[in-house]
């Protein structure tokens, strides 16, 4: 049996487990059984996605007689969608090893039960399409399953109207597809992949279906101005399904643009790059600065999955960049550094929402305002959190910086680029995003500050308890990997070299060889990092350090009250809230750049009222672009209302009026 | 990688003793940070009630990361060991996660100064590691590398002239180096107890060793960016990899003699300038950053600028 038969009989045993769930709702153990024979089917995913990189199964198709009469559906296997099989099978099989325990506590479990394997199902069907009709179904399928899924607690307002906007955003992105799988197919209706790979296209046929993409396959992962539907939906959803939306799902919309942009229209010309690269810099800093100023713990990491998809896009606008002139190790460069960074973001994403979703359930709450002081009720929880958001704000050694580090290397072969343009956009595009990458620790310093440490804030964080073992040990699972890859880096740009080699026709150079697994991706005279000796290094200083004090010097230790300057005050309200903590940021870049409004008003002398500041920050993309079109439509609307209460007489002269006016459309046409 | 420890704490009693003797004050001894350093490491600990592990592992953390950052600078020589451990944005990214580090202590205790400090240092850091981080692009552009060795080879040799673009990342990295140390325009090093202050701010609740750990740390970064602009913008001296000892003597000797004139550059600059508004600082900040942009841009413009 070849691979693409066993992960597609996968593929459909989870699609089948969904109806299987209904039947066996009764039972006891029906959640446990769901959730277990993910992990497992996840788990066979990851193996076949790890065969596929190592070169086993690479190449297998199957043509099933379903779908479009005259091509069958068509399924394929290569390189890409071991890759993405890797990412679907560990965030999947880590997040039902979560769920085994977190779905526990769901109130109506059959809401979440039947979709959720299915979704799995829908994704890996994703990667494995092969022709335009099969593709977009399964795509739309995946759509559908995590909609139904974002609507779980239905009862709440916000919950609904999060669906509301993800089902309209959903079906606008379906149809961007729709229309560039329609170009791409050209005139003899080539619905095949491998058929569109032959069609030649002008550079402005390229670039119109470039910009559907983007629409399409950028909604889905949150590429702004299209992100607005992110972070209302992904927090609404149960956390274990946040941490798949935002963990794995938006990495299937990814795979979804590199399939098409690099796979299937091949090298683009040298213009159409500048457009991705500044969308995924400005994304990457809207994006942080959002969740800089969000207080709901999970929306605030949604946001930051918004940071990490910008990054990820300028990585693939750079690959386009360096593509179309020819530069074959750059553009390596830069694709190694984007597919990494889709791998780490997987590890890191998912762990936090699954520490959102632990915290959730120790104290019912997501508003960091009521959180604190959870290092001492969640001692577990609290560190392995503390491992993602040190990677996401890439820290090293863990594995968020590895990535950053090979985009910023991929930045700096920019010179070599002999467009101006290009040249001059590139560094700054950079800067941009070290700007995002220090926005992004300020980010989690301020998210786990508030939440986690300090003291409690409310009774429910003051009475949380440790959450139970097999959501510990997911999240244990997913923190070992960051650890894992961000000190030997060097592997997983091995393991993605075949995915480089089948797209671009170039890789970098084998980093098996280097002594102690550093990294060299040009030459060791131009840039080389170690993370295993940085970490030895850092682990050897800090231990000598701590011993030599410890043995020479003092050891011993007093408790007290604590000083703060004098003015200790008992109340833990007095600590920095989350806002508090953002103030500087927000008044500095949030002002001009999100038009945040404070507004102080202070009561007359003699009044006795309290004071009240009032902070206004949101999504600017909000006011500036959906606003328009709501209230666009909703004008037009209520004019066309007016049709609705005709004379029997004016609806067929209306019928005749339009008849005559096609009519002579047709006539002028011809 | 033990030099730079034992250095660190006589950069800081010179510049010191220079603003002492600048404001007509006899001043501290040099060696007084060091004794400093040794006496609060023989005092006991005094913790906060609920303070948790992390806070008192933090101060370890930092000092190990900032003391791998400084030993991968080259100070006297270029040929360093283990210089391909890690590069400048790697560097660059250590003392990031130092920052990150101590900026989770200042908000483990829960004290309203603690979070002050903070949010403050987080906010000038998300200014001043870009500056940073673009001032290392036009210095990897210039030299076609991000290798600090091969970075501070290049620049030391003759073909190298005057450079517009240097000039003002030198300008960049100094106004960086000023607000990552919390010298005077940006905060007050010499000051408690003030509603202004930042750095101090964080690390109010700690005593005995781990304060001690914590002030030799920012003792070593400030040898740190010494050492960095000392190598990179005025290399003369540096001895290469294959010099004899007679090379390593010269420039250990210049290296000292370029500590001690940076020493008394930043006094003199610190005594003679009032610290800043804090919302004034993010503009300062941004001076460097603006400036870091262009000169990364004008090379792009002329190779040869």
């Amino acid at each position: 049996m070849s691979a693409v038969d066993f992960t597609l009989l996968i593929a459909a045993a989870l699609l089948a487990l969904g109806p299987t769930a209904i039947f066996i709702r009764r039972l006891s153990w029906a959640a446990t059984f769901i959730y277990a024979s993910a992990i497992v089917m996840c788990g066979l995913f990851a193996l076949i996605g790890l065969a596929g990189l190592a070169g086993y199964g690479i190449g297998s198709s199957q043509v099933l007689p379903l779908g479009l009469p005259w091509i069958g559906a068509n399924f394929h296997f290569d390189a890409l969608t071991a890759f993405f099989m890797v990412i679907l099978g560990i965030g999947g099989g880590a997040i039902s090893l979560y769920a085994v325990g977190y779905g526990r506590h769901e109130h109506a479990p059959m809401r979440v039960l039947p979709f959720y394997p299915a979704f799995l199902g829908a994704m890996a069907m994703v990667l494995l399409a092969a022709d335009a009709f099969t593709f977009l179904l399964s795509w739309e399928v995946m759509s559908l399953l995590s909609w139904a899924l974002v609507l779980t607690h239905h009862q709440e307002e916000d919950t609904r109207k999060a669906a509301y906007v993800y089902l309209l955003m959903a079906g606008f992105g379906t149809m961007s597809l729709l229309l560039a799988f329609g170009l791409l197919a050209g005139p003899d209706g080539a619905y095949g992949f491998a058929a569109m790979r032959g069609v030649t296209r002008t550079p402005v046929m390229a670039a119109v279906i470039l910009v559907l993409m983007l629409l399409g396959a950028g909604s889905k992962a949150g590429l702004a101005p299209l992100h607005v539907w992110l972070p209302l939906a992904h927090p609404a959803a149960p956390s274990h399904v946040s941490a798949l939306m935002s963990g794995v799902m938006t990495k299937i919309a990814l795979y979804g643009f590199i399939r098409v942009v690099f796979d299937l229209l091949g090298p683009s010309a040298w213009w159409a790059s500048p457009a991705v690269i500044l969308l995924g810099a400005v994304t990457a800093v809207l994006g942080i600065l959002l969740a800089m100023m969000e207080r709901d713990l999970k929306r605030a990491l949604a946001y930051s999955t918004i940071e990490n998809i910008g990054v990820i896009f300028a990585a693939l606008g750079l690959t386009m960049a360096f593509r179309a002139n020819g530069m074959t190790a750059a553009a390596a460069l830069a694709f190694t550094a984007a597919l990494f960074h889709i791998f780490n973001h997987m590890a890191f994403k998912s762990l936090l929402f699954m520490g959102a979703g632990s915290v959730l359930n120790a104290t019912g709450l997501r508003d960091l305002d009521g959180l604190g002081g959870l290092i001492h009720r969640m001692p577990v929880t609290s560190f392995l959190v503390l491992v993602g958001a040190m990677a996401i704000s890439a820290l090293p050694p863990l594995n968020g910086f590895a990535s950053e580090w090979l985009l910023f290397q991929a930045v700096l072969l920019s010179p070599q680029i002999p467009q101006a343009g290009l040249q001059l956009m590139i560094p700054a595009a950079g800067g941009l995003l070290a700007l995002a990458a220090a926005l992004a620790a300020a980010a989690f310093v301020r998210i786990y500050g508030v939440g986690f440490l300090g003291r409690a804030r409310s009774d429910a964080a003051r009475c949380a308890v440790e959450v139970d073992r097999f959501s510990l040990a997911a999240m244990g699972l997913l923190a070992a990997l960051c650890v894992l890859v961000g000190v030997l880096p060097g592997i997983v740009i091995d393991a993605i070299s075949p995915v480089v080699e089948a797209i671009l026709a170039g890789r970098l150079p084998d980093q098996g060889q280097d002594a102690w697994f550093t990294i060299i991706p040009i030459a060791e005279a131009r840039s080389s990092y170690n993370g295993l000796l940085v970490m030895v290094f850092v682990a050897l200083s800090a231990s000598l350090a701590a011993w030599a004090v410890h043995r020479y010097a003092s050891r011993q230790l007093r408790r007290a009250p604590a000083w703060d300057c004098g003015f200790p005050n008992a109340d833990p309200i007095t600590q920095y809230s989350s806002g508090g903590f953002a103030q500087p940021l927000r008044r500095v870049l949030g002002v001009n750049l999100l038009g945040a409004r404070e507004t102080v008003v202070m009561p007359l002398p003699g009044d006795r009222s309290p004071a009240r500041l009032t902070v206004e920050v949101g999504d600017p993309v909000w006011g500036r672009i959906y606003a328009p079109i709501a209230a666009t439509v909703s004008t037009v609307s209520t004019k066309m209302n007016r049709l609705q209460f005709l004379t029997i007489r004016r609806y067929l002269s209306l019928v005749f009026l339009l008849l005559i006016f096609l009519l002579l459309g047709l006539m002028i046409w011809i | 990688m033990v030099l730079v420890v034992a250095l660190a704490p006589l950069l800081v009693g010179i510049v010191r003793k220079v603003k002492s003797r600048l404001t007509r004050r006899q001043g501290a001894p040099l060696i007084q940070p060091y004794r400093d350093i040794l006496r609060l490491m023989r005092k006991e600990v005094v913790l906060a009630e609920n303070a948790s592990w992390l806070f008192r592992v933090v101060p370890y953390m930092v000092f190990a990361a900032t003391w791998v950052a400084a030993a991968l600078i080259p100070t006297f020589a270029t040929g360093l060991q283990f210089s391909w451990t890690a590069d400048l944005i790697a560097i660059v990214a250590l003392l990031g996660s130092a920052r990150f580090f101590l900026a989770l202590a200042g908000m483990d205790v829960g004290t309203s100064f603690g979070g002050i400090g903070s949010s403050r240092e987080m906010m000038i850091a998300s200014m001043a590691e870009p500056a940073m981080m673009l001032t290392v692009f036009s210095l990897a552009l210039v030299a076609g590398s991000t290798q600090l060795s091969t970075v501070a080879d290049y620049l030391a040799s003759p073909e190298v002239g005057l450079r517009v673009s240097l000039g003002m990342g030198l300008v960049a990295l100094v106004v960086v180096a000023l607000a990552e140390n919390a010298r005077i325009p940006v905060d007050n090093p010499g000051t408690h107890l003030e509603v202004t202050m930042v750095h101090e701010a964080m690390v109010l609740e700690y005593s005995g060793r781990h304060l001690a750990m914590i002030e030799l740390a920012s003792a070593l970064k400030l040898l740190l960016y010494v050492s960095l602009i000392g190598c990179v913008f005025f290399p003369w001296g540096i001895a290469g990899s294959d010099d004899g000892i007679a090379g390593y003597l010269r420039g250990a000797v210049l290296y000292l003699s370029k500590l001690v004139i940076a020493g008394v550059l930043l006094a003199v600059f610190e005594t003679s300038t009032a610290k800043m508004r804090v919302f004034r600082v993010p503009d300062f900040v941004g001076i460097a950053l603006m400036l870091a942009l262009l000169g990364t841009l004008l090379l792009f413009v002329s190779r040869s600028l």
